[in-house]
């Protein structure tokens, strides 16, 4: 019945021959019955044959479980080749999620005790690979014992077993510590290696034992002096430097020891300029020890003069050719930045070489390198070279470039006409991956510089011409036209390349910003309240403008209508209105973004960074609309016409108002108005200083019962010679026990000091039944309206 | 990178040999240890290709446990491991 099994080689080549995956499973399977078979009743002779292949098919992926206890027997059997095999086998199919690992522990012991150097080793080996817990802990003192042991080839085994054993079970460095020091006076290297190691592991997982190997400092630099002078040991060396790999340990221990220690750092000092000059960097050896090199100079209280010449070595680097090399660099030079910044400087015009690389890790680090290195003296020079990058480089840096790019720009900016140069620049060539802030930060900057406003539009307008696609641009450009647009008539001083424009090709381009189905709603949003503003500017026909505004006036896009049809309101009632409301903004206060980041604490702020100067005002208007029509009977009507028609020029001012006007913490006492079921709700009053007659009123509504409260909505009425605003809420569900309250921002213009009443007016579902609550809030503190 | 490991990997020809280390380790060192692991291999197997390392996988394993233990570099003269491989493949 049994077919003869195969022999390991030729198992192997039946495996390959198969053509496909299905081939390939019938044979294995074929295989592995033959296996089981085998482990249960087969030869023991040959039985490290048949786990052998079982080997080879685990590591091709296949089930392979049933031969772990076959692992077991064959470690148990006297004879060399078996417990190879099953050593190789428990370490490949044992880890510390099957509880067979444990029955080894046993084998291993009386497998270390032997004093057969070569089983031993293996029992080693297999113990430092899979090793858990509990293994440790019952082998540590085998283990210790053949750390002394006289034949090098165990106890470079033992060493390194030592060092997974404390990784594994930290409370063994305790156990691991004395021998420590004796064996750093061996000559042996692999010794020293893993004595190197498994000291490095100790100090990094407590500092007494830190402090404790301190004290060898001196000898680990004798060491490693005499590698690097002594010569040359044909064994150890590789292309030229004496055993690598030894320098780095040292260099690496030498770092954790010197790291906050004036005294340590100071008896290295020498030596690490010693290595740095000595090793020849022609090759990666060297390369690779001048690197640890370079990072241990880093880290320890090194003297100016070594980071400066640790900064060098890093500039060399960079002007390899291997990539590898240069990727190091880039990547601890970053690190350097912080610190070394002058140094670093120097290097510059290579970093910004590397911006070139075809490589893109490559080119991702020298960007952020770049971008590091940006200071108010080279922020020319720089600019420049980081927008020639923007043009060139993949898409996935492009956003990081240009957000860089204006940063650096607001920070150094040495002339308000280069800072509007740059950002257009950055609009025209990456406007899509623009974050979205820059449009509100280029329009505050227009806004801000008087002097320029001719030259920006002018600009603007003739970017604007060329290419309709990118959104930033064309929102910035449609804004600027409609301020400003009675300045694009004229010639512009500044530069006599860009000629004045005709009023027909302002209003067809505007026309065609509308139209394009490249734009965005809140471009579109842009391009309507421009041409309204343009109606007042230019003092030709309005007529084409009136078209306009009305055929927007049936538009499905509720935002473009409701602007459209309050713009022809504009033209048809309050045609007298027209030319005060449409004026230019006033200046606004250069918001930067600490100022806004104060803000948003406010919660005021932080309802409105969200939406952008394009928000619909739709909420607030159809609020105060609901409000008149259900509130007839309240002793003050909010006056409609002055607050909706204001409310697309004002919104903008106010939401481009907020940001850089936090209110500051207010003296007034909050105030509760209403409670019922648990629901509450408080006011609390602030009077920013600058504007006497405004009042920001926040309402809380706070749940503490038992059951949501949903569809909240609170509306609210002042006297008629009060100006009111209602803000978007946060939300309109408060959940059940004292879950995230409800806020809302009422802002209240006072302009005669007249004494505030309120009325409010609250609906909501809770409990299943819908509540409709109205009332007067009395006991209004009288600094609300002083 | 590679959750909180970074993988340092040379090419030979077909192979791509890679080892996995923490991100502070020194990448060009390791680079260096795997040159040195592929030339052991080399004169181990007597010009070493592909198939040698397919056919052999278990002789290979035991010269990645001659150099590698528990992680770390262990030994990097290439005699001495040469001459521990030797002896081992004697008691089989």
């Amino acid at each position: 019945m049994l077919v003869s099994s195969l022999k390991l080689h030729d198992l192997i080549e039946e495996i390959r021959g198969a053509k496909t995956q299905a081939q390939e499973r019938e044979v294995i399977q074929k295989e592995c019955a033959h296996i089981r078979a085998a482990f249960r009743d087969g030869d023991p002779m040959q039985r490290h044959r048949q786990l052998a292949k079982l080997l080879y098919v685990h590591m091709l992926g296949y089930p392979a479980h049933f031969g772990q206890m076959e692992c077991l027997k064959l470690i148990a059997s006297p004879r060399f080749i078996d417990k190879r095999v099953g050593y190789l086998g428990a370490m490949l199919l044992l880890d510390e999620r099957h509880d067979a690992h444990l029955l080894i522990t046993n084998s291993i012991k009386n497998d270390l005790s032997q004093g057969i150097q070569p089983v031993q080793g293996l029992a080693l080996c297999t113990l430092s690979t899979m090793g858990s817990a509990e293994m440790c802990r019952d082998l540590a003192t085998e283990v210790e014992k053949l750390l002394l042991q006289p034949g090098p080839y165990v106890r470079k085994k033992a060493i390194l077993t030592a060092v997974h054993m404390v990784r594994k079970v930290p409370e063994l460095s305790d156990i691991f510590l004395p021998p420590c020091v004796t064996l750093l006076h061996e000559r042996h290297h692999g010794i020293l290696l893993g004595t190197i190691t498994l000291i490095t592991e100790l100090c990094q997982r407590s500092p007494a034992a830190l402090r404790h190997f301190q004290k060898v400092v001196p000898k680990l630099v004798q060491i490693l002096r005499t590698l690097v002078t002594a010569g040359y040991s044909t064994e150890h060396n590789i292309s030229g430097v004496s055993d690598p790999f030894l320098q780095v340990q040292i260099l690496r221990l030498l770092r954790i020891l010197g790291r906050n220690h004036e005294e340590s750092s100071e008896t290295m000092n020498d030596l690490l300029a010693q290595v740095a000059t000595n090793t020849d960097t022609r090759r990666n050896a060297g390369s690779a020890v001048l690197y640890e090199t370079v990072l241990t100079i880093m880290d320890i209280r090194s003297a100016a003069g070594l980071r400066v010449l640790a900064v060098n070595i890093l500039g060399r680097f960079l002007l390899k050719s291997d990539r590898n090399i240069r990727y190091v660099a880039l990547t601890s030079l970053l690190r350097l930045v912080q610190s070394d910044h002058s140094a670093v400087q120097r290097h510059r015009p290579t970093v910004v070489e590397c911006l070139r690389e075809t490589d893109a890790s490559l080119s991702r680090r020298a960007l952020e390198l770049s971008l590091a290195l940006v200071n108010s003296s080279n922020v020319r020079v720089m600019t420049q070279e980081l927008q020639a990058f923007l043009e060139s480089c993949p898409s996935d840096l492009r956003a990081d470039c240009a957000s860089g790019i204006l940063l650096a720009a607001e920070r150094f900016a040495p002339t308000k006409r280069w800072h509007i140069d740059t950002i257009l620049h950055v609009l025209t060539t990456a406007g899509a991956y623009v974050r979205d802030d820059a449009v509100a930060n280029l329009t505050l900057l227009i806004g801000g510089a008087q002097e320029l406003h001719a030259y920006s539009v002018h600009r603007l307008y003739h970017a604007l011409a060329e290419d309709i696609s990118q959104q930033p641009l064309v929102q910035v450009a449609t804004w600027c036209i409609g301020e400003y647009g009675d300045f694009l008539l004229e010639n512009c001083e500044e530069t006599e390349t860009l000629q004045k424009v005709e009023e027909e090709e302002v209003l067809a381009l505007l026309e065609k910003v509308l139209q394009s189905h490249l734009s965005l709603p809140a471009t579109r949003g842009y391009a309507l309240t421009a041409l309204m503003k343009l109606s007042t500017r230019l003092q030709g026909d309005i007529n084409r403008i009136r078209q306009v505004v009305s055929i927007y006036g049936s538009c499905v896009d509720v935002e473009l209508q409701q602007r459209a049809v309050e713009y022809n309101t504009l033209f048809q009632k309050y045609d007298h209105m027209r030319a005060a409301i449409l004026e230019k903004i006033p200046l606004v206060e250069h918001g930067n973004h600490q100022a806004e980041a104060a803000a948003k604490e406010s919660q005021a702020a932080a309802q409105l960074s969200e939406d952008k100067a394009s928000v619909p005002t739709e909420p607030q208007t159809s609020k105060l609309l609901d409000l008149l029509d259900l509130l007839d009977d309240t002793p003050g009507d909010t006056q409609q016409p002055p607050t909706l028609n204001p409310c697309p020029v004002g919104g903008l001012v106010h939401l481009l108002d907020l940001p850089c006007a936090p209110p500051p913490p207010a003296p007034i006492p909050n105030l509760k108005v209403f409670e019922r079921e648990g629901v509450r709700l408080n006011l609390s009053f602030t009077r920013p200083p600058g504007t006497p007659p405004l009042l920001l009123i926040t309402v809380t509504t706070t749940n503490s019962s038992e059951d949501d409260v949903t569809h909240f909505v609170c509306q609210a009425a002042v006297p008629k010679n009060f100006q009111l605003q209602l803000q978007a809420p946060s939300g309109n569900t408060a959940p059940a026990r004292s879950g995230l309250p409800i806020t809302q921002l009422f802002r209240v213009l006072n302009p005669n000091k007249a004494p505030l009443r309120l009325k409010l007016r609250v609906t909501y579902n809770h409990f299943g039944q819908s509540v409709q609550e109205i009332f007067e809030v009395h006991n209004l503190p009288v600094e609300t309206w002083q | 990178m590679f959750r909180n490991f970074k993988i340092i990997y040379r090419r030979y020809a077909g192979l791509y040999f890679c080892i996995c280390v923490d991100v502070s380790d020194n990448n060009l060192a390791y680079l260096e240890a795997i040159h040195n692991f592929v030339e052991v291999l080399n004169e181990y197997f007597h010009n070493v290709c592909e198939l040698d390392l397919v056919f052999n996988f278990y002789k290979v394993y035991t010269v990645v446990d001659e150099m590698f233990l528990a992680g770390e570099i262990r030994e990097t003269s290439q005699t001495k491991v040469l001459k521990q491989l030797l002896m081992l493949q004697s008691l089989e």
